[in-house]
């Protein structure tokens, strides 16, 4: 009985920075429409800050003074990088807002590496808190007592400030309508740069009070970042109180779930996740989107460029890839079919993005269920690698459409977090589940049956089957499915009105954009001879979209072009600094301030002659 | 006081108003007259800078206002009431008054919380009550009350009168009267004369994103022919 209770005061005790860094991204979003991904950042920040600071300072009072600094520092930086970049970017498409947020947290990254270095950074106990005390015969340390009270505290608070101050009320009429808010007098400009400042304060406490419980790592900003949008999808966005109650439930579930299923603690975190989903799509204490808010990701633009030029460029696009094997050799032949394998997978994203409407932050899932569906059948049942390539979509479908099941329920950010989400599940099994998957070394030995080991004749079967795999994608996206999935895009209501079944057929497309991933993820696993669970983290589905926006949405050719110059770009970066994270996030910054519209829009503002 | 020249403007690519026209002057109730669809709204968006304006001039009191932000626009004193009224259903009466408060101006009519109460008596029981829970009727008068609480010069009303009973929009009319009486000037849009008819001292007609018709209240209601062909379905 005692041992349950000091279990449930640890999750509580987990619970609170949990609670910090998920009530600051809601905030964020609830005022500016931004996900921000750079949320994570701050939090890790908040950590190695303070850290510093202890040193700095000494341990005693020092700890103290150091968190409250720390989460001033950090919440000015979070200010700063609002008013500096996020405020350009207010009227773009979401999906640019949220690329360039990603682009600072590698940045970030990339400046903690070079300040702090690489290794493990250990905390120092909380002084005056460092001892534990009795409770039913178990000791519970006195920080975990500390922690327990202070999130409930920091929740009050937040609901004072909120519902008694005049920026308070500001900032909850914003939230509910800013377009309304700013015709009533009230500067969004001032508002957003301090929820900015709040959030990332919030964060950055988050992060420092995590230090004399756990070290501070490098991998903290994309750790929290999924596991604070569960929180958020799960408690429901914009609601404080429901993102302390899901950070309650997360905690617990890992605090107890340690004792059950120590191996795949998440996937129980995966099934309350879709229990609560089910019963309550909104989240706990959620509220449906209102469509009124939503801003469609930038819409089919035609560019208007004749058929008969489209018909050209696609040949002449065909020559170079048949050609291409003439001019290069081994290595760009590699380099070539790493290009194909992307513009597939980046052209399913377009698909589900483009065509479906739905924005995915995990599409990683599926390129990565698909490799590790080849690779396991390969390398553990000794099947050839046709088998694999057969078996790679299918695998990949069949997760999408567990996890699409859920995620057509929903739609926008929720959608997009909730992908993210089952990505992150999906890593966390690959990376926590050793016996099957290898764990963290991944499997190795992934190799092309006899005929097909030659990088040449690799690269023309690779060449063949991301050729067809795009036709087809592009014959379903004019077939009668793909103009239901474009009608479910652009008003779910009158679609359900006309009799299409918008639910459904967002599921269909989802899973087929899932496989098509998939298709991607079996020809990389043989391409690379190994599969590791770094194949579906965060940063390659980041990639896709920063690849679909790069090439332009809606266009045939676009995945191919992103893909190229997105993995070109990665290679030369990388051979030429070690720094490269902190260069290709610069870079995607640049681009996002440069074309705050996306690059589509501004090729179609050229086309109308400067008309907006 | 407020003069519009030439002003297009567009949604996405689609051309909403066609060089329209306005000239409203001080102390005036000019009713915005027109059929669904023919850029009334479309027209006060402009002005508040809430769908910018592409061409033309917007001026208000030497100013112009195109290609201003929205916020900048209501501080100069033009509070707006919407169509669809966008009360903030999550905040409290109060709290929707609170949101709407600015410092008050020396040329135009200072109001409070007390002040809008007596005007709308009705809202005095429904202080704490949320948004979200308000008759039409009772939206509809906080809507115009929480934009007087930024004491504005102008104020700009689209279709206040919609989906109300005949005795709301009587007594939408009075209050009208009250607030032109107290130096407030006003537009007005609407698509029928049961509201304007009452209160109007001229009026504009568009049609299909252009100003077609104006003059003063008592013309046009005297002109069946122009209602027939401008207002009639």
């Amino acid at each position: 009985m005692g041992f349950y209770v000091v279990q449930f005061l640890t999750g509580l005790a987990g619970a609170a920075s949990l609670f910090l860094v998920a009530c600051g991204l809601s905030l964020v979003f609830g005022v500016t429409r931004v996900v921000n991904f750079a949320h994570g950042s701050f939090y890790m920040l908040g950590a190695f800050v303070a850290y510093s600071l202890t040193k700095w300072w000494g341990a005693g009072l020092g700890f103290w003074a150091a968190l409250v600094a720390s989460s001033v520092i950090v919440g000015a930086l979070g200010a700063a990088i609002e008013v500096l970049l996020l405020r350009r970017l207010y009227r773009s498409p979401e999906l640019y807002q949220l690329v360039a947020t990603f682009g600072v947290l590698l940045v970030v990254q990339d400046a903690a590496l070079a300040l702090w270095g690489p290794d493990n950074l250990l905390g120092p106990r909380a002084p005056g808190l460092s001892g534990s005390v009795a409770l039913f015969g178990q000791r519970v340390p006195q920080y975990d007592l500390f922690l327990i009270v202070l999130g409930p505290t920091v929740l009050l608070l937040l609901t004072l400030l909120l519902t008694r101050t005049r920026w308070g009320r500001l900032v909850r009429a914003a939230t509910e309508d800013r377009d309304m808010a700013a015709a009533l007098g009230v500067n969004q400009r001032h508002l957003f740069t301090g929820v900015f400042f709040l959030g990332s304060l919030l964060a950055a406490l988050g992060g420092a009070l995590q230090l004399p419980r756990a070290p501070a790592t490098l991998f903290m900003d994309l750790n929290i970042i999924a596991e604070a949008f569960v929180v958020v999808v799960v408690g429901g966005m914009g609601s404080i109180f429901g993102a302390f109650l899901a950070a309650v439930l997360i905690a617990e579930l890992h605090a107890f779930g340690i004792l059950i299923f120590p191996q795949v603690t998440i996937v129980l975190v995966f099934v309350v996740m879709a229990v609560v989903l089910v019963v309550r799509p909104w989240g706990l204490l959620g509220r449906p989107e209102d469509a009124r808010h939503r801003t469609p990701t930038e819409i089919a633009t035609p560019l208007g460029v004749p058929r008969c030029l489209v018909v050209i460029g696609l040949i002449a696009v065909a020559a170079v890839l048949m050609a291409w094997p003439a001019m290069a050799g081994d290595y760009g032949l590699k380099l070539a079919t790493e290009v194909l394998v992307f513009a597939l997978f980046a052209a399913s994203l377009n698909f589900i993005l483009g065509v479906g409407g739905m924005i995915s932050f995990g599409h990683a899932a599926y390129l990565g269920l698909g490799a590790y569906g080849a690779a396991l059948l390969v390398s553990r049942l000794g099947w050839p690698m046709e088998a694999g390539l057969v078996v790679a979509p299918l695998a990949a479908g069949f997760g999408a459409l567990l996890f699409g099941w859920f995620c057509v329920r929903l739609s926008g950010v929720y959608l997009a977090m909730l992908s993210l989400a089952f990505a992150q599940i999906a890593w966390s099994v690959a990376f926590q589940w050793y016996d099957v998957t290898g764990g963290d070394n991944g499997i190795q030995g992934v190799w092309p049956s006899a005929w097909a080991t030659s990088p040449l004749v690799y690269y023309y079967l690779a060449l063949a089957v991301v050729a067809a795999a795009l036709f087809g994608l592009h014959r379903v996206a004019s077939s009668p499915f793909g103009y239901a999935l474009r009608a479910a895009r652009d008003s779910s209501l009158l679609s359900e009105a006309i009799g299409i079944d918008v639910k459904q057929v967002r599921w269909f497309g989802f899973a087929l954009a899932g496989a098509a991933a998939g298709m991607a993820g079996g020809l990389y696993a043989f391409l690379k001879g190994n599969v590791s669970p770094t194949v579906m983290a965060i940063p390659v589905s980041i990639d896709g979209l920063v690849m679909v926006l790069l090439g332009g949405v809606q266009t045939v050719v676009g995945p191919l072009l992103g893909a190229a110059t997105l993995v070109g770009l990665k290679t030369e970066i990388a051979s030429a600094t070690n720094v490269w994270r902190g260069v290709l996030g610069a870079l995607i910054i640049g681009l996002a301030l440069l074309f705050p519209r996306g690059i589509v829009g501004h090729l179609g503002r050229w086309h109308r002659g400067g008309r907006p | 006081m407020l003069k519009l020249t030439g002003v297009d403007t567009f949604y996405g690519r689609a051309q909403a108003l066609f060089g329209a026209r306005l000239d409203v002057r001080r102390g005036e109730v000019v009713a915005l007259l027109g059929r669904n669809g023919a850029g009334k709204s479309t027209l006060l968006k402009s002005i508040m800078g809430l769908v910018p304006a592409s061409a033309g001039t917007i001026v208000f009191e030497d100013r112009e206002l195109r290609g201003m932000e929205t916020h900048r626009i209501a501080r100069f004193g033009i509070g707006y009431v919407p169509e669809e009224r966008r009360i903030f259903t999550d905040l409290s009466v109060a709290e929707n008054l609170e949101v709407g408060r600015a410092p008050s101006r020396p040329d135009a009519p200072e109001w409070t919380v007390e002040r809008v109460i007596e005007l709308f008596p009705n809202l005095a029981p429904l202080m704490q009550r949320s948004g979200g829970h308000l008759s039409g009727g009772e939206q509809q008068m906080l809507a115009v009350a929480r934009s007087l609480m930024g004491n504005p010069k102008m104020i700009l009303l689209d279709e206040p009168s919609e989906g109300l009973a005949p005795r709301v929009v009587e007594a939408m009319g009075a209050m009208i009267v009250r607030l032109k009486s107290e130096g407030l000037t006003a537009i007005l849009a609407e698509q029928s004369l049961r509201l304007a008819g009452l209160v109007a001292d001229r009026a504009y007609v568009m049609e299909s994103g252009t100003v077609v018709w104006d003059g003063t209240g008592r013309d046009f209601l005297a002109d069946h022919e122009a209602q027939k062909r401008y207002l009639m379905a």
